[in-house]
C-alpha cells in the first residue's frame, strides 16, 4: 500500500514516455487540411508560355506532388510514382519546387515522367502559400480545390495503400462532382 | 601550452565562421522596421531544424521565410498580420511562443499545477514531524528509549574497559 503511489506514477510516466518515443517529432500538422488550396498563376515546366491557376486543375481529385531535382529524397520515390501513373485513373500533378527547367525535365527524361502536369515554381511561392518545409512532399486535392492530406516525406507502397488510395477512391465516389 | 592556444584561435575563428554565415544581408534603412524585423525572425521557429528560430537557422527554408519577413516589414505590414501569414501556412507549430489552447493547455499549466501538489506534500510531511515530535511518548517507548540509551552508553564504554 506504501508502495502504491510511486509504483502508480512510474506505470504513468512509462506508458507517457514510450507513446512520446513512437511519435515523429518533425511531423508537423498542416493548417491547411480542409482549406481551400492557394491560387497561384505559374507556368508548366515543360512550356513557359503555357500558364496554369488553381482552376486548371478542378474538376477532378488531385495528387499533388512536390518534387525538385536536388531533392534526393524525391528520387527514392520516384518509382511508385512512375509505377501509380500507369493507372490513368489516378492523376498526379507535380510541383516544380525551387528548380530550373533544365534540371528538372533532365529529370524526367531520365527516370521517367509520372506527371499528367507539372507546375513550375523556381522562386518557390506556391510552395510557400503550401506550407511546404521538407521536399518532397505530397498533398490530395480534391475536385472543388480543397486540400484533404498532406503527406511529408517520400511516399512509400505502404502509405499510399493505406492513406492515400482509400481517400482518392472516397473523393470519387462522391456524387455530383 | 603553445597547441591549448592554437585549439582556442581555431576555436574562435570556427565560433566566428559560423555567426559569419548566418547571412543577414536584409538591412532597412528605417532602425524601427531593423528592430521589428530582428524582433519577429526570433518569435518564428524554422520548420527544418526545430530548435531553432529563424534568427538563428542557415536552413534554405530560413533564408526564404526571413525574405518574406523582410518583404512584409517593408511592406509595412503589422506584427499581428505577419504572424497570422506564417501560421495560416505552418501552423502554431511555427510560433516560438504557442498559444494557449485546448493541445497546449498541459504545456503552459502543467509546471504550475506540479509546483502546487509540490507544496501540498512538503506541508503535509512538514505537518506530520512536528506533529510526530510534540506527541510524548507512551511508557513502551519510553522503556524501549531508555534500553536503547543504556545499551549505547555500554557500547560506548566497552573499548576502554
Amino acid at each position: 500500500m506504501k508502495y502504491l503511489a510511486p509504483v502508480a506514477i512510474f506505470g504513468v510516466l512509462l506508458v507517457v514516455l514510450w507513446v512520446g518515443l513512437k511519435l515523429d517529432p518533425h511531423y508537423v500538422p498542416s493548417p491547411l487540411i480542409d482549406h481551400p488550396a492557394p491560387e497561384f498563376s505559374l507556368s508548366a515546366l515543360d512550356d513557359a508560355n503555357h500558364v496554369l491557376t488553381k482552376t486548371s486543375f478542378h474538376g477532378r481529385p488531385i495528387v499533388l506532388n512536390v518534387w525538385s531535382s536536388w531533392c534526393s529524397a524525391c528520387r527514392t520515390e520516384h518509382p511508385l510514382l512512375v509505377a501509380l501513373s500507369r493507372d490513368t485513373a489516378i492523376e498526379i500533378v507535380g510541383l516544380n519546387y525551387k528548380d530550373t527547367r533544365e534540371d528538372a525535365q533532365r529529370n524526367l527524361a531520365d527516370h521517367g515522367n509520372p506527371y499528367r502536369q507539372n507546375i513550375f515554381d523556381p522562386a518557390g511561392k506556391l510552395g510557400l502559400d503550401l506550407g511546404v518545409y521538407g521536399v518532397p512532399e505530397t498533398f490530395v486535392i480534391d475536385a472543388e480545390g480543397v486540400i484533404r492530406h498532406k503527406q511529408v516525406g517520400p511516399l512509400t507502397p505502404e502509405i499510399w495503400q493505406q492513406e492515400i488510395a482509400p481517400l482518392l477512391a472516397k473523393l470519387k465516389g462522391r456524387p455530383g462532382v | 601550452m603553445c597547441k591549448g592556444a592554437r585549439g582556442w584561435a581555431g576555436l574562435l575563428l570556427l565560433v566566428a565562421s559560423l555567426a559569419y554565415a548566418i547571412d543577414r544581408p536584409l538591412n532597412f534603412g528605417d532602425p524601427a522596421q531593423q528592430a521589428r524585423y530582428e524582433a519577429l525572425l526570433h518569435e518564428l521557429r524554422c520548420l527544418v531544424c526545430q530548435n531553432q528560430t529563424l534568427a538563428d537557422s542557415e536552413a534554405d527554408l530560413a533564408q526564404d521565410l526571413r525574405g518574406e519577413v523582410y518583404r512584409m516589414v517593408s511592406a509595412q505590414m503589422d506584427d499581428p498580420a505577419i504572424i497570422a501569414f506564417m501560421v495560416k501556412r505552418y501552423g502554431d507549430f511555427v510560433l516560438y511562443r504557442p498559444p494557449v489552447q485546448r493541445t497546449t493547455v498541459s504545456l503552459w499549466y502543467a509546471p504550475a499545477f506540479l509546483l502546487v501538489i509540490m507544496v501540498l506534500v512538503w506541508r503535509r510531511v512538514q505537518q506530520a514531524s512536528a506533529l510526530a515530535l510534540q506527541t510524548p511518548l507512551t511508557a513502551q517507548e519510553q522503556a524501549r528509549l531508555a534500553s536503547i540509551m543504556a545499551s549505547g552508553t555500554a557500547a560506548s564504554k566497552t573499548p576502554e574497559a
